[in-house]
């Protein structure tokens, strides 16, 4: 069996004292919540904490509260997401990115929290110690070079968290805590286009809640492209969210793309695109197009790039058809696998 | 007793006897023994290819605290190997790794992490070598070469056999049809991770618990390997989560645990990572195969053609049994005039290939089972149709000798096609959606032991005593295919019991008779005839008794229902529990044995003894799907499956296995690849597993099984026991050539390897939209020197069985063995 290396383990009760104990340990800890992602990581090497401190106990961050939008602890588990009737009705998105991620068994551990910072993925940085010692690593960690691309200066990883994607389409936000100040921040300007340094928190900074504004008149979906029905990260999704006038006119698009760059990438052009525009047959083709022509898949996942380049169109435009109101259910079925 | 009473447990759907168990978590797999003082073992794997070892230190790693013991290869004397040919492997590599994964060393400490953190500490200085990516370049670089005694280069072994003159037979066809196909490589995935627990006790003898399949060839490799008589070592098979061919050889991991518990006097155990088990791996081999194959214009086959090129990775293993499976099961299906075989295995630096679940015959059957759709779309014949015209006879003798008992094909076809609406819907439904057929056959076991032997392939013992109770033991190992319930409901048969009354004791090779293991599908049969045997002997010591007390001709007694009684009147009888205390009182002390052994059989020529069985299982299946033409996205709508079991011992177990084939049949059809990866030569001489994980390495979820629709055809063979024969491994086979079909008539173009992917859907329908033929596959097999072949005409032509000529064959494993063991003797 693969044993976790060795550690020390903190589990507070307050976001504050985390936060204090954060401050204090500084580059050598790291937060834990479900553990998915990170306990398989430690165990093959690709990150090595010293500390760990643990949200697990922290009561304040499992809580979800409506009001003027919807406020979601980031403690709360995936599966609690999907469990909950406002989340399914307002924000279909979400609900649809949250009930795919992994297996029910990750999702009743895994957190939105967690699944936010999901350290980025590549076929050549997520295998244990003894493989990446016999590519001489990478840059990711403990090498030099980015085998995705040898020619590459930056690390090429792959985002490939669902809810993210999701939650920008919806104007997510995200609360930071730490030791000296809270702030909150568009979820978009959270991520930066590099697969070492994706997340744009400061090292102090916990995640401590996501706060979505008031759906309104915003209807928004999510597909996901894996090989299998269950279990596998994306290799490419479509987050999609639209308000539209009452003669089906869009007032404002916002297109994310999952898993094709080392962030999640919002399609500015195509929202500017579909701006004012009715979801005719012949928008929504241009729409995807062009979703197809800013996505930038490399290889280090599943499925070869060029293929997931040209099926980003397909899904792109399920996604806006889903979004004009037809019935989708049969190509959702053949994609998922799965009626959701 | 002397009528045939009407079966009351066999045929008849029960919950399997350790079902119970499994579920509620109360079987103790491998890894769920702990032992008072036992210590883990963790080893150091090499992470280069192919490389020599210069040297290896391991003095660092011996001083780091909680360290017990440090192995490496000097510190054994002797290979092993599953076949008696292919003795090429050592428990720590000696002098050279030839993949990344071979383990050089052995660290024993108080805990895994402790072992696992001094792995660290070992010091290995290697000096590389040229690594061999696949069979091609093994061909093109003989002097990179990973073993001395392969037959030359990096070729193991060649084949060359000749059934009748083909050439000939070609020539006066009507239609020639050449085809070239490419069957990647893929592994088992138990989901239990290999384990294995050493233990000395104090008197010195040796035990090993170990998940596998065959514990007896484990015992002999161990035997040999360490150098300790046979009756100093009892191996127990734990209950295996899952084997599938990938726990059937001997492992070095099994030699490191014994060896560190022999000098630490300590228990010591192992449990391999994921990423071990694709080191271990022995799973299907890649093949490239081409075939030519002549037919008349009313679709009659006259010959075929085959060769076959196969990437064995680095070790021998069943390997050379591997090469004659992917050609010898070929003429059991059809009736074929002549056939003819080339069949070449070649060492590269990947973990060694070995038997997964259908053996060396999946992937020519989805050669055949294509190119013969292609031949009925030229023909302009209805697939399922020309199939019938040429199913083989019940009791045939085929062109390369092998004797086939009960034939249900001809049943199965027609199951699917009428279950499937075939007629229906076999290019007539709209495009993107399609329906494929395929056949196949397979060994109820293999006729021969991995050794040459006269003894028993199985023995069954029994007890019984003044308690009731019957205990059943047998050396089978019970892997999750149902091989307890099969042993524990044949004898319940006999004896007329409730199957609670009896208890199995399986795999162990200090309390239970000798079987072979579980592999080739043997096990229900040989198994099973062994147990009626010990089982009748059993009764009739109980009827002779039973007898004399009612003082009644035995020949009226029935055994059914916990009682023995007489037929004609029921209510004078014994309880089964009475009847035995009368057999003890009259006999004393009561057991029986019962054992099985293949018949002989007809092939006398030299390689005959791979693909004679004792009974042939027969499937055929209808995969329906539909295809996005912009994506080449597949989706499987529903699989048709009629398999020839003979007949079903216990119908829930018998399903089961269909489905799990179905299931596996999908994977590889679709998704599953044991592939590897090549950095940039410039700056990297690293040869990798793709996707050594559970998550990377792509198996179906439960999402992604479609509706499967089974039909279990039951044409009962004399050979087996109540007429059954195996249900494992065949329903696999057709799976794959079925969907690669059924993707032709959905979208007209032809994968010709495997797996099928979106992504080369698409690029054959890209390819198709450009005017081209709209094919994803090899174009060509490479030049290979073939022996001369061993011309054996078949029956029809006058044949004997026996090989007309006598070719020449260089004897290089025979040579290097005898070097071996005359260095050994010296020293």
């Amino acid at each position: 069996m693969m044993r976790l290396p060795r550690f020390r383990y903190y589990a507070p009760r307050e976001i504050a004292e985390a936060a204090q104990i954060l401050a204090g340990e500084a580059t050598d800890a790291m937060v834990i919540a479900g553990g998915t992602d990170l306990i398989p990581n430690m165990k093959r090497k690709q990150q090595m904490p010293k500390t760990l401190i643990a949200l697990r106990n922290v009561e304040t961050l499992k809580q979800i509260k409506n009001g003027s939008g919807l406020s979601m602890g980031a403690g709360l588990t995936l599966t609690d997401i999907v469990r909950n009737d406002n989340v399914k009705a307002d924000y279909a998105g979400l609900w649809q990115a949250a009930v795919q991620v992994a297996t029910p068994h990750l999702r009743n551990m895994g957190t939105i929290g967690g699944n936010i910072c999901l350290d980025t993925r590549c076929s050549y940085y997520d295998q244990n110690y003894e493989w990446r010692k016999a590519i001489n690593y990478c840059m990711k960690k403990d090498g030099e070079i980015c085998w995705v691309s040898t020619g590459s200066k930056r690390c090429l990883a792959t985002s490939s968290t669902d809810t993210a994607p999701a939650l920008i389409s919806l104007g997510a936000k995200v609360r930071l805590v730490s030791a000296e100040d809270e702030r909150e921040i568009l979820l978009s300007d959270l991520y930066q286009d590099d697969g070492m340094d994706y997340l744009l928190r400061r090292p102090n900074e916990i995640v401590s809640e996501v706060i979505l504004p008031e759906a309104g008149n915003w209807k928004s979906t999510y597909w996901k492209l894996r090989r299998r029905g269950s279990f596998d990260f994306p290799v490419l999704s479509v987050a999609a969210a639209v308000s539209m006038a009452k003669d089906g006119s869009i007032d404002k698009a916002r297109i994310v793309l999952g898993a094709v760059a080392s962030q999640p990438l919002v399609c500015e052009k195509v929202d500017e695109f579909l701006q004012g525009k009715k979801l005719s047959d012949k928008v929504i083709a241009e729409a995807s197009a062009l979703c197809g022509k800013t996505a930038r898949p490399v290889k280090n996942t599943d499925f070869a790039p060029a293929w997931r380049k040209r099926a980003i169109v397909r899904i792109a435009a399920y996604a806006l058809q889903e979004l004009r109101g037809d019935d989708m259910s049969e190509q959702r079925r053949k994609i998922a696998k799965h009626v959701l | 007793m002397s009528k045939p009473k009407k079966l009351s447990v066999i045929g008849k759907p029960r919950r399997r006897v350790d079902g119970a168990s499994k579920v509620t978590g109360q079987t103790q797999f491998a890894d769920d023994i702990v032992l008072p003082r036992m210590l883990h073992c963790k080893l150091l794997r090499s992470h280069l290819p192919h490389a020599n070892i210069k040297s290896l230190d391991v003095s660092r790693a011996e001083r780091h605290p909680g360290v017990k013991l440090v192995l490496s290869g000097k510190d054994f004397s002797n290979e092993y190997g599953i076949l008696p040919v292919s003795q090429d492997e050592w428990p720590l590599c000696k002098d050279k790794v030839r993949f990344v994964g071979d383990p050089v060393a052995a660290v024993i400490a108080i805990d895994e992490i402790t072992a696992a953190e001094a792995l660290d500490l070992i010091e290995v200085e290697y000096e590389p070598l040229m690594t061999i990516a696949d069979a091609v370049e093994g061909l093109n670089n003989p002097d990179s070469r990973l073993h001395e005694y392969s037959e030359e280069g990096n070729v193991h072994k060649r084949l060359s056999y000749e059934f009748g003159d083909v050439e000939a037979a070609l020539a006066e066809s009507d239609h020639v049809f050449e085809d070239t196909f490419f069957y990647e490589g893929n592994t088992h995935m138990p989901m239990e991770q290999h384990a294995a627990i050493g233990h000395v006790e104090a008197d010195g003898r040796i035990t090993l618990w170990s998940s596998t399949q065959c514990p007896h060839y484990v015992h002999r490799a161990i035997a040999k390997a360490l150098e300790i008589p046979t009756a100093m070592i009892r191996v127990i098979a734990t209950p295996n989560g899952g084997g599938f061919g990938g726990k059937t050889d001997p492992f070095n991991h099994e030699m490191v645990v014994v060896k560190a518990a022999i000098l630490l006097g300590r228990p010591v155990k192992v449990a391999l990572t994921r990423e071990e088990v694709f080191y271990c791996h022995r799973g299907r081999h890649p093949v490239l195969m081409k075939f030519r194959t002549g037919v008349t214009n009313d679709g009659k086959l006259t010959g075929m053609h085959l060769q076959t090129l196969l990437d064995g990775g680095a070790y021998g293993s069943y390997g050379v049994a591997s090469t004659f499976y992917t050609c010898v099961l070929q003429p059991t299906t059809y009736k074929l005039p002549r056939y003819a075989f080339d069949a070449c295995r070649v060492f590269t630096n990947k973990p060694p290939c070995g038997p997964k679940r259908g053996h060396g015959t999946v992937q020519p059957r989805f050669g055949q089972e294509v190119q013969l759709d292609k031949i009925a779309e030229k023909l302009k014949m209805d697939p399922a149709a020309f199939r019938l015209n040429i199913v083989e006879q019940a009791g045939a003798l085929t062109a390369n000798y092998l004797k086939i008992g009960s034939m249900g094909l001809v049943e199965c076809i027609n199951k699917v096609v009428e279950r499937s609406d075939w007629k229906n819907k076999y290019g007539k439904l709209p495009k993107g959606k399609g329906i494929g057929i395929a056949c196949s056959a397979y060994l109820t076991g293999a006729g021969n032991s991995i050794y040459w032997n006269a003894m028993p392939h199985s023995g069954v013992q029994l007890k019984l005593d003044r308690s009731g109770k019957v205990t059943v033991f047998c050396g089978a190992t019970e892997i999750g295919q149902g091989s307890d319930d099969v042993l524990v409901g044949i004898v319940a048969e006999v004896l007329g019991l409730d199957p609670i009354l009896i208890r199995c004791v399986t795999g162990d090779t200090d309390l239970t008779p000798v079987d072979l293991g579980s592999y080739s599908s043997r096990v229900t049969l040989m198994m099973g005839n062994a147990a009626i045997q010990a089982a009748e002997r059993a009764r009739d010591l109980i009827a002779e008794a039973v007898a004399k007390r009612l003082e009644v001709p035995i020949e009226l007694l029935v055994f059914a229902d916990n009682r023995v009684f007489i037929a004609e009147d029921p209510e004078k009888g014994l309880d089964f529990h009475k009847a035995v205390v009368c057999a003890e009182e009259m006999h004393g002390t009561l057991g029986t044995t019962g054992s099985y052994a293949p018949p002989e059989p007809p092939g006398k020529y030299r390689g005959g003894g791979v693909g004679p069985s004792p009974a042939y299982s027969y499937t055929a299946a209808v995969v329906e799907l539909d295809i996005d033409e912009q994506t080449g996205w597949i989706n499987v709508e529903r699989v048709y499956i009629a398999h020839d079991v003979g007949k079903a011992l216990n119908p829930i177990l018998t399903r089961g296995q269909v489905q799990g084939g179905v299931y596996m049949g999908l994977g590889e059809a679709l998704m599953e690849e044991q592939t590897f990866r090549r950095l940039p030569a410039r700056l990297s001489n690293a040869l990798v597993h793709q996707t050594p994980s559970i998550l990377e390495y792509k198996t179906l979820t439960s999402h992604d099984m479609p509706e499967v629709i089974i039909d279990l055809i039951e044409d009962p063979d004399e050979n087996g026991p109540f007429g059954a024969k195996e249900a494992g491994q065949g329903p696999l086979t057709p799976i794959i050539p079925a969907l690669a079909n059924a993707v032709y008539d959905a979208v007209g173009v032809r994968i010709d390897e495997v797996p099928i992917t979106a992504e080369k859907i698409l690029k054959a329908l890209d390819q198709k939209a450009r005017g081209g033929e709209g094919r994803v596959g090899p174009d060509k097999f490479p030049d290979i020197e073939w022996p001369e072949p061993f011309q054996v005409p078949p029956p029809w032509e006058g044949g004997d069985g026996d090989a007309v000529n006598k070719p020449q064959r260089k004897r290089a494993a025979k040579m290097h063995e005898m070097d071996k063991f005359k260095k050994v003797a010296s020293s």
